[in-house]
């Protein structure tokens, strides 16, 4: 896939790429701020058919919405590559022992040699948090390891 | 009564209306420059309503608004998209300067008014309104369109050739031997290359001096930095509104960014006097005689201004709908082309030349973003009958 991207003198910069079926796709960014997100009419393909005018908040949130579920789908892609690697979702339930502690209290590597490679909290994506990281009830957290390694992982989050 | 409550009344009165009438013409989607104009020419001599005391304000007014139309002008690109344009689009942009300043210039001729004014009408016909185009491509949804930076190329190079066109014109409105117009075009020459040099190495050392603690006191600096630049640029014969335009093309940046944001209020209100200011010079009575002419120099500087921008946009490989947008994207004229002809009239060229150009630029600012509006329905339709 190949993005093109192109200078607007005074206004910014706009990204824009063809999908697989034939749509033409675009963003605008403008220089004081803003997304355009920009859809190209298929009969006439210079021509921007719909316009949504994004703030920065809106494009944030597009993107992870975008995005997020994306990280977890290439973890899927990633251990069906690699065998024997294993990816799981793990919740912390409101009775985990970690709930509430920062995540490297848990030393998951040191005991099952599996890392928590992201955590998923209301919808978005920390990814590679950092031992300090706190973990929270309702928190969402992804591990790859070998298979009896996220195992083990499970069991500690759940039990301690 | 009192002077100065006259003088309040009067300039309220005159300011009121403008903004009634402004925004009635954003709510139909035209831009408010035609309005100005046509409201200076109701309170100028000849009008219905002629103004009395508070003329004299509106001209100093007036003045201040040649300054604050052209700071924001040179903000609105930075020195690199100059550079950047004059390298990649200068065949498109010579073209638009070859086809575009033709009709002004050859009307001129052919009417018997001079070199000095076919100059000057070229640049009348020339240059398209940044600001009009701006706003037809914002309302309308163009800014995503392929055809979009082809047309924002084009008005960057014509704001660089209006920086060498600028200077260059004054100096033979000024009427200055063959030597010392020779001289004055080196000067302005030698500027505009120190601007652009300053503007992309060293621009660092004016945004120390700019760096703004406060909107404020940028507001303050920004202005009285202009004004500076302009005072001295009348002084070498330059015109004020190239100083002022060349210090908005040295500032750029997050600075710029700010500055303009600051400034477009206060230009909103000091080029409103500017455009009333240059319907007053106007006697609508000298307006009939020229009407036809100045139509007829709209219609085919339309017809020339579409064939630039269908040029530009099949060489960038658009498709014919794109080419057809691109080129009614830069029909609109406005600020620069009244500036020109209002350095023209200060400086005494033929009497039809003010009236030609006002009528001239009501006609396409008018119609240009009217046009643009139509243009792709009617693209829609035929596309559907095909």
């Amino acid at each position: 896939m190949e993005v093109e991207q192109t200078a607007l003198p005074g206004i910014g910069l706009r990204h824009e790429f063809s999908t697989r079926y034939g749509r033409r796709i675009g963003v605008v960014s403008h220089r004081a701020g803003g997304r355009d997100l920009v859809i190209y009419d298929p009969g006439d393909p210079d021509r921007a058919c719909e316009t949504v005018k994004l703030n920065d908040v809106e494009a944030d949130a597009l993107a992870e919405l975008l995005g997020a579920p994306r990280i977890v789908q290439r973890l899927n892609d990633l251990h069906r590559e690699v065998e024997g690697l294993v990816s799981l979702q793990l919740p912390i339930a409101p009775g985990s022992p970690y709930a509430g502690r920062a995540m490297g209290e848990a030393r998951v590597r040191t005991r099952t040699g599996a890392s928590i490679v992201a955590v998923v909290r209301a919808g978005q994506v920390f990814a590679s948090p950092a031992p300090g990281f706190p973990l929270a009830a309702g928190d969402v957290v992804v591990v790859v390891g070998s298979p009896d390694g996220t195992g083990a992982a499970a069991d500690i989050i759940a039990n301690g | 009564m009192n002077q100065t409550a006259i003088l309040f009344l009067e300039f309220g009165a005159v300011l009121l209306g403008l903004g009634v009438l402004g925004a009635l013409a954003l709510r139909v989607g035209v831009s408010p420059i035609p309005l100005y104009l046509i409201a200076g020419l109701a309170f100028g001599t000849g009008g219905i309503l002629p103004l009395t005391t508070s003329k004299e304000f509106v001209s100093v007014g007036a003045q201040l608004g040649v300054i604050l139309v052209m700071l924001p002008l040179g903000l609105e690109y930075t020195a690199d998209e100059l550079v950047t344009s004059l390298k990649g689009n200068s065949r498109a942009g010579i073209v638009d300067v070859v086809v575009n300043a033709a009709p002004g210039a050859v009307c001129a001729l052919l009417l018997g008014w001079g070199p000095v004014a076919a100059v000057a009408m070229a640049g009348v016909t020339y240059a398209t309104s940044s600001s009009i185009t701006a706003r037809i491509l914002s309302d309308l949804g163009w800014i995503g369109n392929r055809e979009t930076p082809v047309v924002l190329s084009l008005l960057v190079f014509e704001e660089l050739a209006m920086a060498i066109y600028l200077p260059i014109l004054t100096a033979m409105l000024a009427g200055l031997s063959f030597l010392g117009g020779a001289l004055t075009v080196g000067i302005a020459l030698a500027t505009v290359s120190v601007v652009l040099l300053v503007a992309l190495r060293g621009g660092r050392l004016i945004q120390v001096f700019m760096a703004r603690p406060n909107p404020e006191v940028l507001v303050l600096k920004m202005v009285g930095l202009a004004l500076l630049v302009a005072g001295v640029a009348q002084q070498l014969h330059v015109s004020a509104a190239v100083g002022a335009f060349l210090v908005g093309i040295v500032l750029s940046g997050k600075l710029a960014e700010d500055a303009q944001a600051l400034l477009i209020p206060m230009r909103d209100l000091f080029a409103a006097m500017f455009f009333v200011f240059f319907g007053l010079q106007t006697d609508p009575a000298t307006i009939g005689p020229v009407a036809g002419l100045a139509a007829l120099l709209a219609l085919v500087s339309m017809v020339t201004k579409l064939v630039t921008g269908a040029y530009a946009a099949r060489r960038a490989g658009i498709a014919r709908a794109g080419r057809v947008r691109a080129g009614m994207a830069l029909i609109p004229r406005g600020e620069f082309n009244i500036v020109i002809a209002g350095l023209a009239v200060t400086a005494g060229a033929h009497p039809d030349l003010g009236p030609v150009a006002a009528a001239y630029v009501l006609i396409l600012a008018a119609f240009g973003p009217l046009a643009a509006r139509l243009v792709q329905p009617l693209i829609t339709a035929i596309a559907k009958r095909a």
